[in-house]
């Protein structure tokens, strides 16, 4: 099976629109930054505190939003996320969000503690019923419970039983009910979990119809300084590339490469704001992901380049990077077609944590595909026009030479 | 099959018998689907995003045991100088690394000069801008990096023994690298910090001091007062803890006289635990046991003042301050409305020791279990669904030669995994995402490959030389692009934090080894298909 064969595209006399399309990319992601006041930026980056809660229902935000306002909060952010892409009907999770309130981290503390009270008191029935709240124990004070309860009747031949209970009722309640039971009796079907067991279940906890999934507190200097390391980390990366495809190559090529992946994550950012994704950590390993994959890309069509600049010495050497892209091109669109689909999969099934990180991968990989022979390659010939080497023939350089001594060897 | 070809697949087939075994061969060897299915778990661990978990990032107040050093130097330095005779005006802490003494008498300045070179030596002693007879002593700087270290050493010692102390299951405790002065802690599994983030950070500084006067004062004021408005030397205002006696009175703060001094410390315990109170039925007391060495100081201490007052300090706190009715030889207990877990937290926190500086938070990312097996779940199931559709297509667009790629690709999946098993590396969510570029870049290396093989063969060269040509053509390409990104990820590894680390660690490890898989595994299985064919066959790509 092939999809492309002797392909015979002028690449760079279309060059002047690849560029208009990726000013306009530009423009519309940045006008879009500039109008809703600069970046994103994630708790991560930003400093402040974010509670992720789980509904066992349809997120009573109204009533989230006014417990907050009794509290004092009315400056928080509420944002009703789905679960999935695919069945983005179900509203049962809900982030709360609060700026950094004051510089202190102590402020930070408590503006957490403030949230969690406000749904405690608001939607909690289990304080209120003198019970713990079974949706937030963990296995060790479960198991605690259990022993001391005994529902077995095996005394001090409970040995490891009970905390093996407890971790499968747990597990139950993470993985099979999403962190929520709403009834004791659906875990009745549970190994070990008997008549007497839920009795004593019942007997000690209630079900809080809401669990708490997430908790970050960042405290503002610790943000600023996280944002200044992953820039820092970034360029310097992309200094070593430069450095070692200006060794390999020559330095225009090395230039070029990075300029492009450069566009690709200005491009990317700029789709960041038009869909209020925020950006975190997680999505700077996006980022990082992308710039190594475009810079793959390029470096696969600059290798033929240098390749075919030995075999035709008297083309143009225009004409030599578009021979380079048009005998890679099957290539590029097998890689760029599989990596896509990997990450669209990722995107629609890999989960809320993963979704702002493929989505900035999805991105990416049609950019960071398209900047290689639409800016990188452009900017390579663009050069060799400007120093009047508009032919193949005087275009090899001493490390181009010592490289094709190299690989003729 | 040659014997060139023969070494190269003995060597291959070791390498995954090693990586096999190293995913589920260890700790003991699997004799059910069960054990191999626990000893993948556990050799494959998971970062706190994909398990959930707290992480904490602490900050420990240096500045506070430097100070601390200062105001030593300034008691000490007062007491020696009033023993020598030597006439000073005021002795004051500038700041934390400087200390002013002024007018020092021109008679006594050799004398005063003599005493800071020879017993100060930690100090630098010049004469202070703008002083008649002033002098400024700065801490050297060595001293000043020393206590940093030792402060931090000593932090991380005392959080890991209290840590150890909460019974949580494999804790992680360690510097981050990342900023100053800044302690990671990480606590798998624990889906609610609060507990221990208050265990690490109490103080844990408990002293016993003798009270002034046997008297509390309800304002310093008022205690300043009763001596004329000036302390007494070496005592010091001391606050109680605030203790409403009923439920909705206003709370009555006290203010107690102490000696600055302290009888006992926390170093002089033996041990701490809770029991029921004994005076207060329903709350908790925490019983405190002394070392030999200070029972011996302590026994007569109290013999000698037996109808006076005695201070518990906690924290600069004055929890109570018991009238001593006898002689106490190497006990004491410390009431304070105590609930069962804070009496515990408390009798830990003594015998863990003291935290040599204050500690404040600066991060804290709980994952609830729910949230960390969400995504684990999903993205799994997304990533193994996604690469199972990549193959289908390699296979179906290059026949058998994708049937190779798909080998060299789970091969590579294999030897990541098994790498980072033998490394004990943590999978994170960012590390998924160096997966997932090691993935696309193991899809291309064979795609490379393969486009190349195509169009030698188109040009007219025969299957054998045309495998040849396009393994050497490639290679080129793959090595330039694997080494530009290795590159970034050394960087990335140097310059990064944490999560961006996990990505790098990740990345390097698999594009090693999809440069091992894709051209020698792949070569190899090539070349053996070569020489099993009949020689006018055409190649399946």
């Amino acid at each position: 099976m092939e999809f492309f064969r002797n392909v015979n595209v002028d690449w760079m006399g279309k060059a002047k629109y690849f560029v208009a399309l990726s000013l306009i990319l530009l423009a519309v992601g940045w006008i879009s930054i500039l109008r809703y006041g600069g970046l994103r930026y994630g708790i991560d980056f930003r400093g402040g505190t974010l509670v992720y809660v789980r509904f066992a229902g349809p997120a009573p935000v109204n009533q989230i939003r006014k417990g907050l306002q009794d509290a004092g909060l009315a400056n928080s952010s509420i944002q009703t996320i789905s679960d999935n892409v695919l069945n983005g009907n179900s509203q049962n999770d809900v982030v709360i969000g609060i700026e950094k309130k004051g510089e202190g981290d102590e402020a930070l503390d408590a503006s957490k503690q403030a949230i969690l009270d406000v749904l405690h008191k608001t939607f909690g029935t289990a304080n209120t019923a003198g019970k713990q709240d079974f949706n937030s124990i963990t296995p060790s004070s479960l198991a605690a419970y259990l022993t001391q309860k005994d529902p077995f009747s095996l005394g001090t031949n409970a040995n490891d039983r009970y905390n093996q209970l407890a971790q499968r009722l747990t597990n139950a309640r993470d993985k099979d009910h999403g962190g929520i039971v709403t009834n004791f009796d659906d875990l009745k079907n549970l190994d070990g979990a008997t008549p007497g067991v839920l009795a004593a279940l019942k007997d000690g906890f209630a079900l809080d119809n809401f669990t708490i999934r997430d908790v970050e507190v960042v405290g503002p200097k610790v943000g600023a300084q996280l944002r200044r390391q992953a820039i820092l980390a970034t360029l310097y990366a992309l200094a070593g590339m430069l450095l070692y495809i200006a060794f390999r190559f020559e330095w225009v090529y090395g230039a070029a490469a990075v300029i492009a992946v450069f566009h690709d994550v200005l491009i990317t950012l700029g789709f960041f704001s038009i869909f209020h994704f925020e950006i975190s950590l997680t999505v700077i390993a996006a980022l990082l992901t992308l710039v190594g994959y475009s810079m793959n890309d390029t470096i696969v069509i600059f290798d033929r380049v240098r390749e075919d600049l030995r075999l035709m010495r008297r083309e143009p050497f225009a004409q030599v990077v578009n021979k380079a892209i048009n005998q890679t091109l099957s290539r590029t669109i097998l890689t760029s077609g599989l990596t896509f689909l990997t990450v669209l999969v990722l995107f629609l099934m890999g989960g809320e944590v993963l979704r702002a990180f493929s989505f900035a991968m999805v991105v990416g990989v049609v950019v960071g595909t398209y900047s290689s022979f639409g800016i990188a390659a452009p900017i390579v010939v663009l050069w060799n026009k400007y120093r009047g080497q508009g032919t193949a023939a005087r275009a090899g350089s001493a490390a181009d030479k010592r490289v094709a001594a190299g690989a003729r060897r | 099959m040659n014997s060139q070809l023969r070494w190269k697949f003995i060597f291959i087939a070791a390498v995954i018998l090693l990586c096999i075994y190293g995913l589920i061969g260890v700790p003991t060897f699997p004799t059910s689907w069960s054990q191999i299915k626990q000893n993948l778990a556990d050799r494959i661990k998971l970062g706190l995003d994909l398990k959930g978990g707290s992480h904490l990032v602490l900050q420990v107040q240096v500045d506070e045991a430097i100070g601390q050093r200062c105001d030593q130097a300034v008691d000490q330095i007062t007491k020696q100088v009033h023993e020598k005779n030597i006439t000073v005006g005021e002795i004051s802490r500038v700041d934390d690394t400087h200390i002013l003494v002024r007018n020092v008498d021109p008679n006594t300045s050799g004398a005063f000069r003599d005493l800071v070179n020879n017993q100060f030596t930690d100090w630098a002693l010049s004469p202070a801008a703008g002083e008649a007879n002033g002098y400024v002593l700065a801490m050297k700087p060595s001293i000043v990096a020393d206590i940093r270290r030792d402060t931090m050493d000593e932090a991380l010692e005392t959080i890991t023994r209290r840590i150890n102390a909460l019974g949580l299951t494999e804790p992680t405790i360690a510097f981050t690298g990342r900023g100053d002065n800044e302690i990671l802690v990480e606590l798998p599994g624990e889906g609610d910090p609060t507990r221990a983030k208050s265990v690490i950070q109490a103080g844990g500084q408990l002293e016993l001091k003798r009270v002034v006067d046997d008297q509390t004062f309800p304002s310093e004021s008022a205690a300043r007062a009763s001596h004329g408005g000036v302390l007494p030397p070496g005592t010091e205002i001391v606050v109680g803890k605030a203790e409403s006696t009923q439920a909705g009175q206003p709370t009555q703060q006290v203010y107690y006289i102490l000696d600055r001094a302290p009888i006992i410390t926390g170093q002089d315990l033996r041990g701490a635990t809770p029991a029921p109170s004994s005076n207060y039925p329903g709350q908790y007391e925490v019983r405190f046991q002394l070392s030999t060495a200070s029972a011996a100081r302590f026994g007569p201490f109290t013999e000698a003042n037996i109808g006076h007052r005695m201070a518990i300090v906690l924290d600069h706190k004055v929890y109570t301050a018991p009238t001593i009715n006898g002689r106490i030889e190497d006990s004491g207990i410390i009431e304070g409305n105590f609930s069962q877990e804070s009496a515990q937290d408390l009798s830990l926190v003594l015998r863990a020791g003291a935290l040599p500086a204050s500690i404040k938070y600066l991060e804290e990312r709980t994952v609830g279990p729910s949230l960390g097996a969400d995504s684990i779940r999903e993205g799994v199931r997304a990533s193994i669904g996604s690469i199972i559709v990549v193959m289908i297509f390699l296979v179906i667009y290059y026949r058998l030669s994708g049937v190779n790629a798909v080998v060299a690709l789970a091969l590579n999946l294999l030897i990541l995994l098994a790498f980072m098993a033998y490394a004990g590396a943590v999978l994170t969510l960012p590390g998924i995402a160096g997966v997932i570029l090691t993935i696309g870049m193991g899809v291309d290396s064979n795609v490379l490959v393969f486009e190349r093989i195509r169009e030698e063969l188109r040009s007219g060269k025969a299957p054998a030389s045309a495998v040849a040509v396009g393994f050497d053509r490639a290679f080129l390409t793959i090595i330039d692009t694997h080494v530009t990104t290795i590159v970034s990820a050394v960087f990335l590894f140097l310059f990064g934090t944490g999560p961006v680390r996990g990505f790098a660690v990740t990345l390097v490890i698999g594009l090693l080894s999809n440069v091992f898989t894709s051209i020698y595994v792949s070569r190899a299985i090539f070349d053996w298909h070569l020489s099993r064919m009949d020689r006018q066959a055409g190649l399946s790509i």
